[in-house]
């Protein structure tokens, strides 16, 4: 027992009321106020997005500035009543984020001739509500994220239906090559970013349980020691369910993450590097095998390797996106064309898979490592909430969600820049696209009630 | 928690490449990635920018109007073809040409000399502007030409050998650049096409650039004035004068234009030689001389030099190397020297100037968006090929070849006219091509002009530089002096 703990429980209950409602409210205004900053940015970004491109203001921008607003206010007032210790700087980075992309989005819409329905900002619009209404969903069902790791191996099954579902016939759609779409009738989904949710889940749940017999060490070969033969099971498993989201739904980028994910969790569950040598050397030989002999992954190396290549150029399939978003890079230069002042439209698929280069272009450089700040300051946040988590579930959980992000972040920022070959994932929260807006806001959800009972266990005194 | 944080420092390390590669990218890599003729985006941003106009008098012959597309200008081109040698044309798809490519700096306001221009439109949210290009072409000589050749293939170049300013610019055919600058892609390309297939060439600026030619006889001017001034002969010094010639090593030969000897006398002058445009008589001279000589010269007078007016002219040739039939031959214009009507003018030039050769130019000012001028061009001296007594030496022979020889088509009553003729042999059987070059008035030069004609002005073998050459450029002197 701490001593602020026990001054706590002499006081009067009156006290104790006070006292519950001072520290936490201190939080959601300090939220509110950076909320109502994010709510001001992106209001003028689409103001300046208008006047950029068209030269006036738009009745529409009004609905998309106060559509955002009052979602994120409801995502922000469910806090106050069931997560008041949750971490105050997420969702107004979410918010920033996600603002900025519907201002892009809209920009692209503008320069497409699309509006009404058509417009795709109104579509990201819908999307943000929806995802907002499920996150509120999760952040108010999920009272203790304990009860989570009860049902690991239902996220286990759920997770692999949700990744075999697009190989599913009539159900499945190829989009651009890459078969990771459903088809519900209603709505055209990505169950593979819901899945990578469950996987970080039951991956989180069932380390806690195995990690002790996958830290046991082997025998010392080449001056390390290597797992033994017995506990290389799992990640197995999970290399072979990486290689044939590869092969048959044709995706590097969902295939890289699942792995990445895995092996992180694995590492920080067992404190032994070697998993990283191992699944580097799994994951390595497998995309080099798969580099040879599958006509995509062929491509998608060759056009990163020698994209201003003619021939590379004009393939199907090849680098002519990537160049050309490149081009929109460099157009932005350092401080960028000015939003709605230069041809990000260009760039085919600009609003979802190629939105970081339609913002290089508009916003530069400087707008670039603004983005790229937020998303290191939330990544930090959700280390934080790992470091400080009270159990090992919840550490797992919340390192495994925040480096989904992150990794995220990497293959597809990294691919626009050719830092890797480009896959198919899109920027969380900024890219046009319900279901990754629908799952990363789970993430948002999972990684607030997370951090809520961090600090109430603190405060709260059932800290273990 | 080490692992967090060595996880923490991974992501780090992650996002510093994304730091970096964003950095390379929009900083490091920025003007590799603009000028890659892939990226339209720097054709859209030259279009947003109002170009600057191309003037000739107080006429915009090229300029930009708004235009309700996302070019932001339409470029328009008035005159039609009249001016469209000069000009080129400025075309979203086709690229550009002429001077639009060669003052594209300026025009597009990209210049160093803007570049403050620049800085206070991005600070005060201006459309920055280009600046315009006011020409040295007189708009009623350029007519005057234009009309003079007619429906012709060819060239003409009217310039004045002072200051090198270049007066009036041709060659036909030509064509409207409004077609191929048009915004609808679909016009455009037609336009392109149909001039890209067209049988006789009409986007080649056949006056500077495209193919070169035989000179045939006026290349006799460069033979004659390194003959005179390298001191290997002198106007009194003589050669043999047959009626035929078998060339050395071979069982060819050549015979003067019109058969016969040189004149009455067993020995021939250079000054009667050039009087008669005797073939035989400069192959003999060619001999004496020497290639070597003769290139120096060349050279001087601008042979195997890239010349910007600023459009970029093609180099002409004096070939290297040559036996001596090949010599012999080239001495009057034959076998490989091929020319531009651009440098057959500047050896005119030389001559009329007392041997200063002033660098050519179509340029008077670069003006900015507020016609101030930023950039005024003086003339400048290209080379002194020749020594002042050559040169008097050289306009009295041109002269009298007005007065007395084979160019009396160019006479204008009352006024001295110098010039010399050519008769250039494409080949058994092709066409000649026919040429004049010269200057007026010869006691004090205020202009030189000179024309090609291709195809023997349509009239097989039996066109001569005199008679189909000669008067298009006393047409042209006669504008320019009427001023």
């Amino acid at each position: 027992m701490s001593a602020p703990l026990s001054s706590l429980d002499n006081s009067t209950i009156t006290e104790q009321l006070l006292l519950r409602l001072k520290i936490p409210t201190k939080l959601r205004n300090l939220e509110a106020t950076l909320i109502l900053f994010a709510m001001i940015i992106t209001s003028s970004a689409l103001a300046l997005v208008d006047l950029g491109a068209t030269g006036h203001l738009n009745v529409s921008i009004i609905g998309l500035s106060l559509g955002l607003g009052a979602i994120v206010l409801a995502m922000h007032m469910a806090q106050r009543f069931v997560a008041r210790d949750a971490d105050p700087l997420i969702l107004p980075i979410v918010t920033l984020l996600n603002g900025l992309g519907i201002a892009m989005i809209h920009r692209l819409d503008i320069a497409n001739g699309l509006t009404g329905w058509q417009s795709q900002a109104t579509r990201q619009m819908v999307w943000t509500a929806i995802a907002t209404v499920v996150a509120i969903a999760v952040i108010v069902t999920v009272r203790n994220h304990r009860v989570l790791q009860r049902y690991r191996y239902v996220w286990m099954a759920i997770g692999i239906v949700l990744l075999v579902m697009p190989l599913i016939p009539f159900i499945g759609v190829t989009i651009n090559g890459a078969r990771l779409w459903v088809n519900l009738g209603v709505v055209t989904f990505q169950p593979g970013e819901i899945g990578k949710i469950a996987l970080a889940l039951f991956f989180a749940g069932y380390l806690v349980t195995a990690r002790d017999s996958l830290s046991m060490v082997g025998k010392k070969f080449l001056g390390v020691r290597w797992p033994q033969l017995k506990d290389l099971g799992p990640i197995f498993v999970v290399w072979m369910v990486a290689m044939m989201v590869l092969i048959f739904q044709r995706d590097m980028g969902t295939s890289l993450l699942y792995f990445g994910l895995f092996l992180v969790l694995m590492y920080v569950a067992t404190g032994r590097a070697i998993w990283f040598i191992v699944g580097g050397g799994l994951f390595g030989t497998g995309a080099l095998i798969a580099s040879r002999f599958l006509t995509y992954v062929e491509g998608r190396f060759a056009a990163w390797l020698d994209s201003f290549n003619p021939v590379v150029y004009e393939a199907i399939g090849g680098s002519y996106q990537l160049v050309q978003g490149m081009f929109g890079f460099a157009s932005g230069g350092i401080i960028g064309t000015g939003l709605g002042a230069g041809h990000p439209n260009i760039v085919p698929l600009a609003e979802s898979d190629y939105i970081v280069a339609s913002l290089g272009e508009e916003l530069g450089l400087v707008g670039i490592f603004a983005i790229l700040s937020l998303y290191l300051l939330f990544i930090s946040r959700g280390m934080r909430i790992g470091i400080n988590g009270a159990d090992d579930f919840g550490r797992l959980l919340a390192v495994g969600l925040t480096f989904v992000i992150a990794l995220q972040v990497f293959i597809v920022i990294g691919g626009v820049t050719r830092v890797i070959p480009v896959t198919g994932l899109t920027t969380p929260f900024l890219a046009a696209g319900g279901s990754s807006l629908v799952a990363n806001w789970i993430i948002v959800a999972l990684l607030l009630r997370l951090s809520d009972t961090v600090r109430h266990q603190r405060e709260g005194g059932v800290a273990s | 928690m080490k692992e967090l944080r060595r996880v923490s420092l991974g992501i780090l390390v992650l996002f510093s490449t994304l730091f970096a590669s964003t950095t390379v990218l929009q900083v490091f890599q920025v003007d590799n990635l603009r000028v890659d003729p892939r990226n339209v985006r720097t054709l859209y941003d030259s279009y947003s920018t109002e170009r600057g106009s191309i003037i000739v008098g107080t006429t915009n012959i090229a300029e930009s109007v708004p235009s309700d597309d996302i070019y932001t200008f339409q470029r328009t081109y008035v005159g039609g073809g009249l001016y469209a040698p000069i000009t080129g044309y400025y075309s979203i798809n086709h690229g550009m040409s002429g001077l639009e490519l060669a003052m594209n700096d300026q025009l597009s306001g990209q210049s160093n000399a803007q570049f403050f221009d620049q800085v206070l439109a991005l600070v005060t949210g201006a459309n920055p502007r280009g600046a315009s290009v006011r020409l040295t072409l007189n708009a009623s000589v350029q007519q005057a030409a234009r009309d003079a050749l007619g429906d012709l293939t060819g060239a003409a170049i009217a310039l004045n050998p002072k200051t090198g300013q270049i007066l009036a610019l041709v060659s036909t055919p030509s064509y409207d650049p409004n077609d191929v600058a048009s915004h609808d892609a679909d016009t455009a390309a037609t336009a392109y096409q149909a001039l890209i297939d067209s049988s006789n060439s009409p986007l080649a600026n056949r006056a500077i650039a495209s193919t070169l030619y035989h000179p045939g006889s006026v290349f006799k001017l460069v033979v004659a004035a390194a003959a005179l001034d390298s001191g290997a002969m002198t106007t009194s010094t003589a050669v043999p004068n047959p009626a035929s010639l078998t060339l050395p090593q071979s069982t060819s030969t050549i015979q003067n234009s019109g058969g016969g000897k040189c004149g009455k006398g067993d020995n021939v002058t250079i000054a009667e030689s050039l009087l008669r445009s005797c073939n035989i008589p400069f192959a003999e001279i060619g001999q004496i001389v020497g290639e070597n000589t003769i290139r120096d010269y060349a050279e001087k007078f601008g042979f195997g030099a890239t010349i910007e007016i600023p459009m970029p002219a093609t180099p002409s040739i004096y070939p290297s190397g040559m036996d001596d039939a090949q010599l012999m031959l080239s001495s009057f214009g034959q076998y490989d020297v091929q020319v531009s009507p651009l440098q057959i003018a500047m050896v005119t030039s030389a001559i009329a100037n007392g041997g200063r050769l002033m660098k050519p130019t179509v340029v008077d000012s670069v003006l900015a968006p507020d016609l101030s001028p930023l950039t005024t061009f003086e003339p400048t001296e290209y080379s002194v090929p020749i020594t002042e007594g050559t040169a008097s030496t050289l306009v009295q022979m041109m002269i009298n070849n007005v007065q007395s020889g084979v160019a009396s088509n160019a006479k204008i009553p009352g006024i001295a006219v110098a010039g010399k003729t050519g008769t250039a042999e494409n080949g058994d059987g092709a066409p000649y091509t026919l040429w004049f070059t010269g200057f007026a008035p010869a006691e004090d030069p205020q202009v030189v002009v000179t024309v090609m004609v291709e195809n023997g002005g349509g009239l097989g073998q039996t066109g001569t530089g005199n008679s189909v050459a000669a008067p298009i450029a006393r047409a042209i002197m006669k504008a320019v002096l009427s001023q």
